[in-house]
């Protein structure tokens, strides 16, 4: 076993890059991968929660690479899904208290044993952001359909190639299809044509992302759930499957209400 | 459903078509580190140095950036006069 290691950045804060992280891990160790996500986001850790393992945490990635811990004490075994691991990010450092070559460094060790190490990347382009693509094998950049997130994307991709690390490939997050019918967002293949870049997932804006995260339990283990089943088909993409990019059209169309209405009738 | 009423009224807002646009421009420079008064700049000195050697029509000229998958480049469309005219002359 020698595990693929995937870094998911952005640029840009809050387009979802720790939502993103966390659903990957969770719909890939589902798929029966054995998974290890990694917070990379020291001072402001926050894997921990949208993974609900937030009251397990003893040690952190600072413990392990300083030598306070083995790496394996700082791994904390999720509940749900056997094969999944975080290691957490120190909450009370910052990014400096980690090198690039310390991350390549954990990862080496890490990659016997896993299929997937996932990186959840700060924002911004300094030093979080580039101990976060030191150790990876794909960059997975996340934007919104939006001007400064796009626009936060390109440039990351271009800083991703210029580090050797590309070709980067694209998840667009949080894609309203009402709004893009009414012609007040910017559609996929727009952002695709400025950003020029592989497109790897859509995954829809969806109301069940907040209450999921407000639970702790991530969206692709719940299959009603558009986003979740969006998370599940780019986990499956990486694996290598090829899985068409889900329609977003008719969300709110007559067949979708109908079916609503049968479902909530039904319960 | 608003299509038929936003064209009676006038009112279709289509901002995605702006965004479009917008970061279509902010992308050229921010890649290029090419602020447009910069590339008027360099478009002005470019004809300076071509008119020295052939005869040309400033309005004729065109200099655009394109984009090319992830790569910018700088095309520049000159006519020439043709060089039959200056024949008269002589």
């Amino acid at each position: 076993m020698t595990a693929k290691v995937i870094t998911i950045t952005s640029g840009k804060g809050g387009v979802g890059k720790t939502t993103t992280t966390a659903n990957l891990a969770v719909a890939l160790a589902n798929g029966g991968g054995k998974v290890v996500c990694i917070d990379g986001d020291i001072g402001l850790r926050n894997l921990d929660v949208v993974l609900g393992l937030e009251n397990r945490i003893v040690y952190d990635i600072v413990d392990a690479v300083e030598g306070r811990c083995r790496v394996r004490q700082a791994m904390i075994r999720d509940k749900r899904l056997s094969e999944l691991y975080l290691i957490p990010a120190a909450q009370t450092r910052d990014k400096t208290a980690i090198s690039p070559s310390d991350m390549v460094r954990l990862c080496n060790e890490l990659r016997p044993d896993f299929d997937w190490i996932l990186i959840d990347s700060p924002a911004g382009i300094e030093r979080g952001f580039r101990n976060a693509i030191a150790p990876a094998d794909l960059v997975l950049v996340v934007t919104n359909p939006e001007v400064s997130a796009v626009r936060d994307a390109d440039r990351i991709i271009g800083l991703i190639e210029a580090e050797e690390k590309g070709p980067a490939r694209l998840i667009i997050n949080r894609i309203n299809p009402a709004l893009i019918k009414r012609g007040d967002m910017l559609a996929s293949e727009d952002v695709l044509e400025l950003l020029a870049v592989e497109l790897l997932g859509i995954v829809p804006e969806d109301e069940s992302v907040i209450v999921s995260t407000n639970r702790g339990q991530p969206v692709a283990l719940d299959s009603k759930s558009r986003a979740g089943m969006a998370f599940q088909n780019i986990a499956r993409r990486l694996n290598g499957e090829s899985v068409p990019l889900m329609s977003l059209e008719d969300k709110d169309g007559f067949f979708n209400k109908l079916s609503k209405m049968l479902r909530s009738g039904g319960e | 459903m608003g299509g038929w009423l936003e064209r009676l009224t006038g009112s279709k807002t289509n901002s995605a078509e702006n965004a479009k646009e917008r970061l279509k421009l902010v992308l050229i420079h921010d890649r290029t580190d090419l602020t447009p008064d910069a590339l008027n700049s360099l478009k002005n000195e470019l004809l300076a140095v071509i008119s020295r050697y052939v005869e040309i029509d400033p309005n004729a000229v065109h200099i655009t950036m394109a984009q090319e998958g992830r790569e910018q480049r700088l095309v520049a469309d000159i006519p020439l006069k043709t060089a039959h005219r200056k024949k008269v002359g002589y």
